[in-house]
């Protein structure tokens, strides 16, 4: 890595001493030697494992749920179902007021995707639990499930989940969340050619080292101590006190030595059933997602479907840009209406175009549920922008790179979402791209600058 | 049959933090009475240095050597409330916060120092090894290992401070999406080169190079080190990485890293790096969050240069073989004269 110390260093006063030296990491010897410890790093007597019984289903009504087998399989504790929990509807991001409440803890009545929780399993070993799991006796119904944004969002298509009608988000603006600025079909209009591409993506796994878990020890003075790998303690603990109806003093989160995150450990999946397990059992308790459940039980990066049409002028000039972009939510919210309506804040990229329209939905399917992952609502989105980008150069004959040169957005300039452009070097990274790549553009772009004021 | 090569372009932006929902984090800082100081925070390393970072921003704030800075943090006992570490915000969010803290706290420990020295606190400065000096006269000096047992155990003061930085909530303008959904934005521009075999839809990514501006490197090695592993990642999700490979379909998922495609050491580009910083106003010595956007870029560039080697355009990831085949074909069929 080289830092390219010319560009804007009029804007950088190169007096520090502690930071921007290249210090080597404190945990770097424990990380490389395998001795750091991490949640699961802890020996603790009368240890209890959590197994937890899954719909084989991607929709179906629970008829009936016996557990009278397998709560006689040697080395069982005990049995949670759904009646055991206190609160057993919550979303995550109630905590900052995006609702509503759309997820059991453990499912009831319905199961609506394969790989939902239904009963957890206590038991001495991890074998235990997992063969008396196998030992649950469920009745199930199917319903008709949908599983593509497109089939959720026909008319009369099967309803995934009560309480979002008609398969998607309820945004305060309606259907979706909703980005207007100039009058695109005046910019369509304009425009010497109009382009409409249809981009989309498969579900990815974070793919962590370090699998989703915790251990919860109850103490002697009526606490539980959550040793989890959470990326947010606090939203955890608070979203656990309102779905156990535990005030908050009770609870003790330690964490923050992680194997890796990307986004796929700040859903409260594990720590609101282990500490309610703890709590019923008195026993410490241990829930850790086999590389399996990772793979296809734990939330995804959403597949998404993104449609741009744009006006684009022979000279190269963007003129208009409408973006229609779906999340595949799967079945419950989780992190995904946010990340689509940040995908809505990040539209029509990094360009200035005088006319955006961008509608950003969120759409739920009978599918593993999505969340948060590296870059959501926008990773997908610079995809689509970005080979679209490359078939309007080819359109129009222009080389890719100057292309982009001639709509970069620069200090000053008001984006779509009407804040004015602050701090911009999308043109420096592209000249010195240029360089580094040798892949040369006419000279006047090698002039300009991210700065309002041009020479 | 050959091997083809292409070449692709791509350039994004990338927002820090996530202001839609009010975005604090608090951080606080106290010394030990033989001078060194403790940061605590509720904020969750994630295997990407954090610690290490924020004991740099608080050695920088208060002018001691950064050995000298002991990070407590992710007890929520001990720490105080941070949002959660994503969005690109652990950095820029907790950065704030620490600088806050740093700075009250080094304002006790001069004021204890003036008073051991005799003189106003304005006019002391610290020397970054471990003194703290009066401006233009070093010769007169106290350790802070001297200032903070006099704070301690004579002055009778902590030698502490509180910190936070909250973005307020920005609420989306329902009819027009007017909103701040985040503070500053990180840059990136990739050129990747890659090969596909036209035979067997095989793509090697051969080269890439990543610009990328992220405000400051707080600390280049491990800037790098983030940007090299995001620039992989963003190589796995554009050819190999999905839990469904024939989504919509639920059929074929993988279950274990033997099932679940990702390159290998021997798929790895041929990668370099340049970093240019311009420093943002509101960040922690004017970083940005980079963490999340350096995968971005790779994404399209791959995929562009796979339509300049091939010809043909896969618009759904991943980019498989099977899809570059199937493409191929349709391609070939599309040639074939009419009748």
């Amino acid at each position: 890595m080289e830092l390219r110390k010319s560009y804007f260093a009029d804007e950088r006063k190169e007096d520090l001493h502690e930071v921007g030296q290249p210090r080597p990491r404190s945990d770097a010897l424990g990380h490389v030697t395998g001795s750091t410890t991490f949640f699961a790093d802890r020996n603790i007597p009368g240890l209890l494992h959590l197994k937890m019984v899954r719909s084989p289903h991607h929709h179906a009504r629970i008829l009936s749920v016996d557990t009278s087998e397998a709560v006689k399989h040697p080395g069982v504790v005990r049995i949670v179902t759904a009646t055991d929990v206190p609160h057993n509807i919550y979303t995550i991001l109630t905590l900052i007021q995006i609702g509503p409440e759309d997820e059991p803890v453990l499912a009831t009545g319905k199961v609506r995707w394969k790989g939902e929780a239904i009963v957890a399993v206590l038991a001495e070993t991890e074998r235990a639990a997992q063969e008396a799991a196998a030992k649950v006796h469920i009745d199930y119904e199917v319903l008709p499930a949908v599983f593509s944004i497109e089939e959720a969002l026909k008319p009369g298509a099967p309803l995934v989940n009560e309480y979002h009608p008609g398969n998607y988000y309820h945004y305060d603006s309606g259907e979706c969340r909703k980005v207007r600025y100039g009058d695109v079909a005046e910019g369509f209009r304009q425009a010497d050619h109009v382009l409409e591409q249809t981009y989309s993506s498969s579900p990815i796994e974070h793919a962590a080292t370090e699998t989703t878990g915790c251990i919860v020890v109850p103490e002697r003075n009526e606490r539980f101590t959550c040793y989890t790998n959470t990326q947010a303690m606090f939203f955890t603990l608070d979203n656990t006190s309102i779905i156990l109806q535990m005030p908050g003093h009770k609870l003790h989160f330690v964490g923050g030595t992680v194997g890796g995150g990307f986004g796929g450990k700040v859903d409260v999946i594990v720590e609101p059933i282990a500490i309610l397990s703890a709590k019923l059992t008195g026993r410490p308790v241990s829930f850790i997602y086999s590389r399996h459940e990772e793979m296809q039980v734990s939330s995804t990066r959403a597949a998404e479907k993104v449609v741009i049409k744009d006006g684009v002028m022979k000279d190269g000039r963007i003129v208009a840009r409408q973006v229609s972009c779906y999340t595949d939510a799967g079945a419950y919210s989780r992190h995904s209406p946010y990340g689509a309506q940040k995908g809505a804040g990040h539209f029509p990229g990094p360009y200035t175009i005088p006319n955006v329209w961008a509608d950003c939905y969120c759409v739920y399917t009978n599918r593993t549920p999505s969340s948060a992952m590296r870059g959501f609502g926008v990773t997908i989105a610079d995809f689509a922008l970005e080979v679209q980008m490359d078939k309007l150069a080819r359109l129009i004959g222009m080389d890719p790179l100057e292309f982009r040169f001639v709509n970069a957005y620069r200090d000053g300039d008001i984006k779509a979402h009407r804040q004015a452009t602050e701090g911009a070097a999308l043109i420096e990274v592209m000249q010195e791209a240029s360089r580094a790549a040798n892949w040369p553009v006419a000279d006047k772009f090698y002039a300009m600058s991210s700065y309002k004021k041009e020479p | 049959m050959a091997m083809l090569h292409g070449r692709g372009v791509a350039a994004i932006n990338y927002p820090t933090g996530m202001n839609l929902g009010g975005d604090p984090t608090q951080a606080l800082v106290h010394s030990t009475p033989t001078g060194n100081f403790v940061v605590t925070l509720s904020s969750v390393d994630l295997g990407q240095g954090m610690r290490q970072i924020m004991a740099q921003i608080c050695a920088e704030t208060i002018g001691v050597p950064t050995e000298r800075i002991i990070v407590d943090t992710a007890d929520t006992d001990t720490g105080p409330h941070c949002m959660g570490t994503f969005a690109s915000r652990g950095t820029h969010r907790a950065g704030n916060a620490v600088i806050q803290a740093a700075k009250e706290a080094r304002q006790v420990m001069l004021e204890v120092a003036a008073e051991e020295l005799e003189v106003n606190a304005s006019d002391l400065e610290t020397d970054g090894v471990g003194n703290i000096n009066i401006k233009g006269a070093p010769q007169r000096s106290i350790s802070i290992f001297d200032t903070a047992l006099a704070a301690h155990f004579k002055q009778g003061r902590s030698i502490s401070g509180r910190g936070i930085f909250l973005v307020p909530r920005s609420y989306p303008d329902t009819a027009t999406g007017a909103m701040k959904p985040a503070t500053c934005y990180a840059h990136a521009c990739t050129v990747a080169d890659v090969e596909v075999d036209d035979e067997t839809g095989e793509v090697t990514v051969l080269a890439i190079k990543n610009i990328f501006e992220i405000g400051r490197a707080l600390n280049p090695k491990m800037v790098e080190q983030q940007l090299v592993g995001g620039s992989w990642m963003g190589i796995s999700h554009a050819l190999y990485e999905t839990t469904e490979p024939y989504y919509p379909s639920r059929d074929f998922g993988g279950v274990d890293f033997n099932e679940y495609l990702m390159p290998g050491p021997g798929d790895l580009a041929e990668t370099e790096i340049i970093v240019l910083e311009r420093p943002a106003a509101d960040g922690p010595y004017g970083a940005k969050g980079p963490g999340e956007m350096c995968a971005n870029p790779l994404i399209p560039a791959v995929a562009n240069a796979v339509f300049d080697a091939v010809g043909v355009r896969i618009d759904t990831l991943p980019i498989t073989p099977e899809r570059i085949l199937r493409a191929l074909k349709e391609q070939k069929a599309d040639k074939r004269p009419a009748g």
